[in-house]
Parts: C-alpha cells; structure tokens; sequence
C-alpha cells in the first residue's frame, strides 16, 4: 500500500476521459438516483390518489349514514365530519404546521451540510448534518404523537377506509424520512471518523436529494391531507 | 458454460492504489464453478442467468398451460376441480408474465445492451447482480405457494374484491403480493441500472441516434418499467395491508371502491404489455436487417415509434375495463387513444416489411422466427384494434376471443421473437451456433402448435365462451374447437421444448467436431457486438470501440467503391478485436447481492406467516447492506490488481463502491 507515482500515461484525467464514463456528464449514481427519484414519484403518486379516493367515500358514507360504516371514532367527531363532510377538523392543524416548518427547515440545513462537505469544512459538516438529523427526527417524534393521539381517538388502522388511508399514506412517507435519517447518520459516523472529506462531496449532495425529495412529499401530503377540505 | 476465460486482469506493471479499503470483507476470488456463478457481476453471466431462470419458470407455466388444456379438452370433464381450475390460470398467466416474459426480455437487455453500446459492463454491477437474485427469489417464492396451502386464485389481474380473504381465503394471494413485490424490487433496481448504462455508458461517437434499435427498445422497455413497477407495488402493497392487517382499501362495506384495483393494476398493466413486446421488437430489428442484407428501413421511425409507444402506452389502460361502468367521456377516451397507439405500432410493422423489400432474404432460424413474430402480432395487433372499438368490446370481454388476442401479441409476438434471438446471439453468448435445420422443425412446429392452439380461440369467444370457465356443456357447441386447441397445445409445448434438444444436440456435434469457433462474426452482422470474438471475453472489449456511424460495424466491412457500388473490403474477422483482456480492470464479484436478495424473502414468509420470522429476514438484510458497503472496493491482493485501460463498468462497483450503498 505504498504510494508510487502513477504513470502519466495511465493518469486518472486520462483514462476517465478515454473510458468515457459518463455520456451526459453526470456521475452514474447520481442519474441513477435521479431515476429512483422519478420511480418514487409514481409510488406517492398512486398512494396519495388511494388516500383521496378512500376518504372521499369514507366522507359519503358517513354523510349518507351507512350503518356498516361502524366506527370506532366518538359519536361527535362522526357527527362533525357528517356535518361539515370533510375530515379536516380531526386533525391538530397548528402541531401539523409545526413539524412540517421543522421539516422543511432540515432541507436548509442539508444544503449547508453540503456546502460545508464540498468545502472541506469539518467542523461545519458535522454541525449540519447532526442538525438535519436532528430536525428529521424532531419531525418524526411529531408523527409518532400524532399517530398516538389519533389512535387515543379511536382512528385505527383497520376501523376504517380513513384510518387506512390516512395511517398507509403518512405512514409511508414516515418511513421514507426514518430512511434518510439513517443515512445522515452513516454519514455523521464516515464525518466522525475523517473519512467524509470533499471527494465524498456527491455522495452527501445524493442524500441531500433524497432529503430534498421527502421534503417536497410532505408539502404535497401536508396540503393535500390536512389543508385541501 | 463457455463464458468462463482465464483470468483476466493481467499485469500492467502498475502500482496498486494506495487508498485502503473502507471495510475488512474480501471479495470473492471463484473463477469458474457454481460459486463463480453465484457471485458473478458480469452482466453477460447474468443475462444468460435471467434466461435459464426465465426457461425454468417456463417449465412451471407450461405444465399448467397443458393442465389447462386438457381440462378443457371434453366437454364436462372432471380432471381439474374448480379451484385447482382457478390456481392453475391464475398461476399460468402470473408466472408466464413476470417470470417468463419478463425476465427473458431482460436477459437480452443484459446480456446484449452493454455488448450494443460498447460497455465494459453495466453501470453498477452489483445490484445487476441483486436485481437477477431478487427476481429469482421472488419467483421461487411465488411457486412455493404450490407446496404451501395452493396457488394464488384470483386470475393474473387479482381484481377486487374476489381478492379479499373472505372470497380467497387461502394463503395463494398472499404469496401472490410477496413473490411479485419481491421480484418487482429487482425490476425496479434493473430498470434504473439499464438506463443509466444506456445513457451514460456509450461507446465514444455513439450518439443517442447510432444505437441499435434493440438497445432503444431496452431504454424505452426500462422506463416502462420504472414508472409502471411502483404503481403495482402500491396496489399489492395495500391488497397486503388488507389481507395481512385489516386496512379496508377494498373492503366494500366500508364504502371502498373496488375499482381503485383495477385502475392501479391497469395503469401498471397497460405499459406492462408493451414492456413485454418493446424487447422482442428490437430483437427483430436486429435480425431482419442481418439476414435482409439490407440497413433497417426508416430507423428514425422505429426509433420514435416505439418512444410513442412508451408515451402513448400510459394512456390506454382504462380499455381494460370499458365494461366496469366508467361513464361514455372516458369509454370514449380510451376507445380512440387505443386506436391511436395502433399506429406506431403499425409503422414498426411496415418498416419491417420495407426493409425485407428487395432484401437477399437468407431464410433461416432467426429470420423464420422474425418472420413468424410479424405476422402473428399482426394478427394479434387486429384484434385488439377490435377492442379498442369499446361496443365490439363489451361482446368479447372475458370470452376466448380476449384470450386469443393477448397470446397472439405475447406468445405469436414476443416470445417467438425471444426464442429468434437466442438463436441469433446464441453463437455470441456460448461459443457455438445452434443447428439450422433443426430449428427450422421447430419454428415450423411451434407456428402449427400455435396457430391451432389459439387460432381456433377466436371463434370459441366470438361463439361466446367465457374464459376462466373450468367446464362447458355437451351442448354448447364447443367441443371440436376446444379439442383442437388441446392437440396444438402439446404440439406447441414440444415445439417449445425442442429449443432445450436443439442446444444439447447442437453440443454434441459442436464438441465431437473439435470446438471449432464460429468465429467474432458469424452472421456476417452490423452492430458493434459482433466485433469481439465468440463466445464474448469478460471484458467485452479490449479496446473501446469509436463508433462513427449507425450499424458501424457493418460500415467498417462495407464500403462504397468509386462506381457506386457497395463492396466488401474487410471480413469481420480482419477487423474484430482479439479478445486480448491484458491490463483490463472489471468489477470484482461479490457475495452480497445473492445474501441480500436471500434476506426478502424471509421478510416475506413473515407477513404470511409469522411476524416474527421477519426478524431473521431483516437481520439477513441489514448484514447484506453492511456487507455491501464495507465491502473492499476491489480485490487489492488478488494478483495483477491494476487500473488499465479503465472501463466503465469499473465505476460501480470500483472505487466508488460507497454512494452505491444509498443506491439500494
């Protein structure tokens, strides 16, 4: 594992651009990743449309009084969403808001993280990437209660199309989160140990784009679950 | 078998590379065997291994295909009880579609997309690795179901609510959502990997419009996949949820709308069909200008028709469903855009025709069975215009007519243009050609076993009988034709089952003959892949080929003299590379993609059976990631470790083995 000079012949510069590694000039991963983005689009895309279909006929049924439609939910709270036909005043809008500021802020701190990443600037990568991490998880911990009040309420997974819907939908993009999450963490533990230096720079602008991605989801899940009546 | 060479990296008399590995794992070190095969990342081997996979899996499919028949061959027969009935179609159409159509066209796009646009190997060779495991596991899971409490029931499309527990309570459907989850991961990383060698990894000078028509088609086929495979995943995601843990996406009591699985299936089912022909149409394409001894005619118009189909592919599925009650503005809709997708369709099919015009048609096996896909899809291609016409569709829904169309567009159609193409490759990929006459019997048995096997469906659906049905009466005037299609289904199942004879009777000549070497070229062909030697080295090219025109091989052998005149001036054997591997660098192989594919499945049994049991399984799966990451970037100690003439295929599995961890 000496270091010996490499031959000019064979010099990285060259034999990247004789291997032609790269037709669009962009890194296989990242068009790669690009694509699992574009995959994953579809995946909310069939999910947030199941969760719409689903709660309006949950709302219909409700509305027409569907003895079958049993609920597990108190009488009043059926009572509201027959009144107003629409379930939006199950839920605690102001705590929503809450954690989804939290979790929009994360992608600033992303961002800096791999600013911080392609300057080389230690100190400053593990001060972000701990703080987007932490935003995350800050987010995630909100879901959690949420799930727990809501479940308290009698909103359960199997009870209805609503608690289906509403559980399989942010459910989903829960666990997309705790994923990133866990990957910041790989990449605090690579910082904590020196090895995240700026030749890793597009690894952590990959994660970012993940990061970025669940992100936008949830301005689309938070307006569409909780604003949209 | 052949692909096997001696050891390919040879000493450059470079130094090694001083970065230290990021893990304590090494890489395995099998040259040869059953454990070279099993941790293998080169792209041919797991071409070659899709295809074996894809012809077991036949197997399983054309045994319940023959139970089918026979059960249907007398009138009021008893050979099959309605629910061994219902497992045996359910379980012929999911395992023919995803593990036999499928697979095969991945197969080729392994084995040959790579060779067509002058690759070392795939973008990120370890997950091509994980993808071909995954798919195997998932499918051998499906087909555990038969041991395990009997197939899936609810037909290949599973519609709700028949799919519910209460109308299927049995464990098949269960298996059904795990072993098609399981296998569709491996689709999805395959698609993602596909494309990014197709549009990252090109020859130098091979823009976007010099490439092969069948490397167009495995881009056009991957993007399909790639935004077709999450919409199925959702939809048997909460079939899951609903079978396993109660949720009440289809549960109709509730007020759920058991049409959202229709449209979930369709809108993933409709590109789904057009991913299954795209590859045989390049394939074709390939094979008809070879042996036409003539350039593809219009290759623009091949190429952007099948783009239209892609596009045009994601508006049509609702023509699945025109009797569900969709409302006349969308029956409508769909009735025209599905008449519209016939045109580009229709373009392939002239230009085919155009270019074997005039051509000095060498009638062999490849071009037969080019030939033969042509005028079955044609005929396939018209009935299901007749369809489109949703008055005329409402009459021959769920009848034989419906059954007649789609195996004339997949059996008539694709798969007659994949057993074309192993044919022609089959020289590049084993060393040795398959004998001639031998195939022609074949082409000729499977065009009768087909045709009277599915010829005759047509009138037995326009005569009104339902498919699905287990048994008909004495007297509903269906007997002869049913006992025809039953004698053309054995025919076609020997026809199919003569490629298997061809190969080991093929063997045998071609070994007691000495081995001769059919040498880099011979088909006398025009694409890149035939100018490295036969069977394919490891390392694809020795050099990086510099592609200047389309068909540049073809261009490089043939060139116009001062007359006007086209004329040969190299044989392709002057200028085909040697095969000389020296100083070459390929990705190491590596053990995790088979023990991470391994992992899934346990999770899979879990959710079936016990939850518990998804502990072990993820355990499996979270080491696999670990053993993934911190694999060693490459094998440093084996000898003649070297960074020469460095490839492509070195970037996703060589020193940036790291980002491929967030890839998973």
């Amino acid at each position: 594992m000496t270091d010996v000079a490499i031959p000019v012949e064979h010099a990285p510069a060259e034999h990247h651009e004789a291997g032609h590694a790269s037709s669009l000039g962009l890194s296989n991963t990242k068009l790669a990743f690009w694509l699992f983005l574009g995959s994953e689009c579809l995946l909310f895309g069939a999910l947030i449309s199941t969760y719409l279909l689903s709660v309006g006929n949950f709302v219909g049924q409700v509305v027409a009084g569907n003895p079958r439609v049993v609920s597990t939910m108190p009488a009043e709270i059926m009572n509201e969403i027959a009144e107003k036909g629409t379930v939006n005043g199950f839920f605690d809008i102001p705590f929503t808001s809450a954690s989804s500021f939290i979790l929009l802020m994360s992608s600033l701190t992303m961002v800096l993280a791999h600013k911080a990443v392609t300057e080389s600037n230690y100190r400053a990568s593990k001060i972000w990437l701990s703080a987007t991490a932490l935003l995350g998880a800050t987010f995630i911990s909100g879901q959690v209660y949420e799930f727990t009040v809501f479940y308290r309420e009698g909103l359960y997974y199997d009870g209805n199309l609503f608690g289906s819907a509403f559980y399989t939908l942010t459910g989903f993009h829960g666990a997309h989160v705790t994923i990133g999450i866990l990957m910041l963490v790989a990449l605090l533990i690579m910082a904590f140990k020196g090895k995240l230096q700026a030749d890793r720079a597009e690894t952590v602008e990959i994660i970012g784009l993940y990061w970025h991605f669940v992100d936008v989801v949830w301005v689309l899940i938070f307006t569409v679950v909780y604003l949209i009546p | 078998m052949a692909i096997i060479d001696k050891p390919l990296a040879l000493p450059a008399g470079e130094p090694r590379r001083a970065a230290r590995p990021l893990g304590v794992f090494t890489r395995p070190k099998e040259q040869s065997g059953i454990s070279a095969w099993l941790t293998t990342v080169d792209h041919k081997k797991i071409g070659i291994m899709y295809g074996s996979a894809a012809l077991f899996f036949l197997l399983i499919g054309g045994v319940a295909a023959l139970a089918i028949r026979v059960q249907l061959a007398t009138p009021n027969n008893t050979f099959l009880s309605g629910d061994a009935y219902n497992r045996m179609y359910t379980m012929h159409g999911t395992v023919m579609v995803f593990l036999v159509v499928m697979p095969i066209g991945a197969a080729f796009a392994n084995f040959l997309m790579p060779l067509q646009v002058g690759a070392r190997d795939v973008a990120f060779p370890r997950i091509n690795a994980f993808s071909f495991w995954v798919f195997f596991f998932g499918g051998l899971m499906l087909n555990t179901s038969w041991f395990l409490g009997g197939g899936a029931d609810g037909g290949w499309f599973n519609y709700a609510p028949n799919n519910g527990v209460a109308f299927s309570p049995s464990h098949g459907i269960d298996f059904w959502n795990a072993g098609l989850l399981i296998a569709g991961i491996g689709s999805l990383t395959g698609s993602i990997n596909l494309i990014t060698t197709v549009l990252n990894m090109r020859a130098p000078g091979m823009t976007l419009m010099k490439m092969p028509v069948f490397t167009w088609m495995t881009l056009v086929t991957q993007f399909l996949l790639l935004f077709a495979i999450p919409v199925i995943t959702v939809a048997q995601l909460l079939l899951t949820f609903d079978r396993r843990f109660g949720a009440n996406f289809f549960n109709v009591q509730q007020g759920a709308d058991p049409l959202l699985w229709q449209h979930l299936f369709w809108v993933f089912g409709h590109p789904e069909v057009y991913l299954m022909i795209l590859p045989a149409f390049g394939i074709v394409s390939e094979i008809i200008p070879t042996f036409a001894r003539k350039p593809i005619f219009g290759y623009p118009f091949m190429v952007f028709s099948g783009i239209a189909i892609g596009f045009m592919g994601w508006g049509v599925w609702a023509h699945h469903m025109f009797v569900s009650g969709l409302g006349p503005l969308s029956v409508t809709a769909f009735s025209v855009a599905t008449m519209f997708i016939a045109v580009p369709t229709g373009v392939k099919i002239l230009n085919w025709m155009a270019t074997l015009w005039g051509g000095k048609l060498i009638l062999n096996t490849p071009m037969l069975f080019s030939i033969g896909l042509i005028t079955q899809f044609t005929v396939g291609g018209l009935s299901g215009v007749s369809h489109a016409i949703a008055p005329s569709d409402t009459q021959q829904t769920d009848t034989y007519y419906i059954v007649a169309h789609f195996h004339y567009v997949l059996f008539g159609g694709a798969f007659f243009g994949f057993v074309g193409g192993v044919y022609h490759w089959f020289p590049k990929a084993f060393g040795y050609k398959l004998n001639d006459t031998f195939g022609k019997v074949q082409f000729w048995m499977m065009v009768v076993g087909f045709n009277l096997t599915f010829g005759p469906m047509h009138i037995l659906g326009l005569q009104g009988m339902p498919r699905r049905m287990q048994t008909y009466d004495d007297a509903m005037g269906f007997n002869f034709w049913n006992l025809v299609a039953t004698i053309g289904a054995f025919i076609l199942g020997v026809g199919v089952m003569l490629l298997l004879a061809n190969v080991a009777y093929s063997y045998s000549k071609w070994k007691s003959a000495g081995r001769p070497n059919p040498g880099p070229d011979p088909w006398d062909a025009r694409t890149i892949e035939w100018s490295i030697p036969s069977p394919a080295p490891s390392h694809n090219f020795d050099t990086d080929p510099v592609v200047t025109s389309l068909d540049d091989f073809w261009h490089r052998k043939y060139q116009e003299d001062e007359n006007g005149v086209v004329r040969r001036v190299h044989t392709g054997e002057e200028i085909a590379q040697p095969g000389n591997g020296e100083g070459v660098h390929l990705p190491a192989p590596s053990y995790w993609p088979i023990v991470l594919a391994f992992g899934i499945p346990i999770i899979g049994y879990g959710i079936i059976f016990n939850l518990w049991l998804c502990i072990p399984g993820a355990l499996v799966v979270i080491g696999a990631l670990f053993g993934w990451a911190l694999e060693p970037a490459d094998d440093l100690d084996a000898p003649g470790h070297d960074h020469g003439h460095d490839g492509p295929g070195h970037d996703g599995s060589g020193d940036h083995a790291e980002p491929e961890l967030e890839t998973v």
